[in-house]
């Protein structure tokens, strides 16, 4: 069982969970795993082609999918998917 | 013990240890990275040293060698004003151990009379040598890092959450120049956060309060208020003026606005943002940059478009811990300082993701993209373009300032 690390934008399609354990053999089965216990999170993270949309990054562990083999990208055993959106508060 | 007087303790010192004269000195640093040491007061160093030698008064050398030349297999060459100390004083490193020490004859006086080059430092002065001690007793510091920060530019975009403690610790520091671009004015929703600003301040812009604020806690910092939302038309005119910009902004459109100026400008953008109970940091290094790092990602290498409207909700609609932007700002604070002085580690190529509520703070790898439109291999926007409706708003160049001043920073 892998982690999934939900941003605090996302909590609240998980009750709140900024942790989620899960199976998957890949990222995009990770993924798509999270969003069968939590509907919602798919439409948030993939676009219409079922890519990550580009204003999200999804990291396993400390690296960038893009980097290693996409959404295809093997998953282990206490291994950590991160989804990073991006952020824009700061001033107000 | 033998009573012996100054000029038979010279002697002594002189025939137990090597001098080099000033001749011989140049040619070996014009071959050779020697370690020379400039043992006078600090009165008389700062008039004029050798280039490149350190400065220890007589009186720290013992205590202070270590730090400035551990090998002691190393040569060391000592200097005074006149070769007197300096053959005293090296007489001590011998006994320390140091195997290859030199006291230059005639000391400084003969290296100036010998017409060979020699330097006027820029130095603090008493007031500031006592306002930022703790800092230059930091060897990563020393005096020399404190004057880089005293000469150098930073620009916040936005005096507000992120804004405030950054300028606050940087204005604190030391440094020199500090301008803030911000059209907003103090409200008093603000103050859960944005420490720039008090109660007083309620009603007046964020660029004169904050301008206020900085100038009481350090005279040495000259405050540049840009009191004008930033935009495509203003933006390189403002960024240029400065070494390093700090974003902490609060929408889309100025972030690939300020991103995309600073690539162009090849300025550093310690870039941070802020939601919740969660904070990410990132220092974004442009090719060509003045600080000699290797260029990292960019903001649109790692969000190469931006959200649809709505589809991220902001701060004002879902609540920011006060705290949060203390932490993140301060950070953006210590990346631009490391830049400044050119020590340690910066986040370039690093994103840092703090969640306050877990308390974890975590850094993730992230990538340059060879086909990012702006720092790719092959550019596609090469100039400012209209951010708004990049980001699908509205455009706001036909339109009055006041909606601009909405879209800017609302």
């Amino acid at each position: 069982m892998a982690t999934v690390l939900v941003p605090t934008p996302l909590r609240r399609l998980t009750g709140g969970q900024s942790k989620l354990t899960v199976a998957g053999n890949n990222v995009g089965s990770l993924l798509r795993a999270v969003d069968a216990e939590y509907p919602g999170i798919a439409d948030k993270v993939f676009d219409g082609d079922g890519n990550v949309k580009r204003f999200i990054n999804v990291f396993l562990n400390d690296d960038e999918i893009r980097t290693l083999q996409g959404l295809n990208t093997p998953v282990g055993e206490n291994d950590r998917v991160s989804i990073v959106p991006a952020m824009a508060g700061g001033q107000e | 013990m033998a009573r012996i007087n100054r000029d038979q303790l010279v002697q002594l010192a002189k025939s137990e240890i090597d001098e080099i004269t000033t001749r011989d000195l140049k040619d070996w640093l014009s071959e050779e990275d020697v370690k020379v040491i400039d043992i006078r007061e600090r009165d008389e160093f700062v008039q004029g040293h050798l280039p490149n030698a350190v400065f220890i008064p007589r009186g720290y050398l013992e205590l202070q060698i270590e730090q400035s030349q551990p090998d002691r297999s190393k040569p060391v060459v000592l200097y005074c004003a006149g070769g007197v100390r300096s053959a005293l004083a090296a007489r001590n490193l011998k006994e320390m151990g140091y195997e290859h020490v030199y006291s230059l004859i005639g000391g400084f006086n003969s290296w100036k009379n010998a017409g060979y080059n020699f330097k006027i430092p820029t130095v603090l002065t008493e007031e500031q040598r006592i306002r930022y001690s703790r800092h230059t007793m930091l060897s990563e510091m020393g005096e020399a890092g404190q004057i880089k920060l005293l000469e150098s530019k930073v620009l916040l975009i936005g005096a507000g959450g992120l804004g405030s403690p950054a300028a606050l610790y940087l204005a604190a520091a030391g440094v020199g120049t500090i301008g803030i671009v911000d059209f907003d004015t103090v409200d008093a929703s603000n103050l859960q956060r944005q420490v720039l600003h008090g109660m007083k301040d309620v009603g007046r812009p964020k660029v004169e309060s904050a301008a206020d604020r900085l100038r009481d806690l350090n005279p040495d910092v000259k405050v540049i208020p840009h009191r004008e939302p930033i935009n495509s038309e203003n933006a390189m005119e403002i960024i240029k003026n400065y070494d390093i910009v700090l974003n902490g902004s609060d929408n889309f459109p100025t972030r690939y606005l300020v991103n995309d100026a600073c690539q162009f400008l090849s300025k550093p953008l310690v870039d941070a943002s802020i939601f919740m109970f969660e904070g990410q940091v990132t220092v974004y290094m442009p090719e060509n940059n003045a600080y000699g790092y290797e260029a990292g990602p960019c903001y649109r290498c790692l969000y190469p478009d931006p959200p649809p409207p709505g589809e991220v909700p902001s701060c004002a609609e879902a609540g920011v811990l006060g705290v949060l932007p203390g932490i993140v700002g301060s950070i953006q604070a210590v990346e631009a300082i490391k830049l400044i002085i050119g020590k340690g580690e910066p986040l370039i190529g690093r994103l840092l993701m703090i969640d306050t509520l877990d308390m974890s703070f975590r850094t993730l790898n992230i990538q340059k993209d060879p086909d990012c439109p702006v720092c790719g291999t092959h550019p596609t926007v090469t100039k400012l373009i209209d951010y708004e409706q990049f980001c699908g708003l509205p455009s706001t160049r036909d339109h009055s300032h006041e909606s601009n001043r909405d879209l800017i920073t609302a």
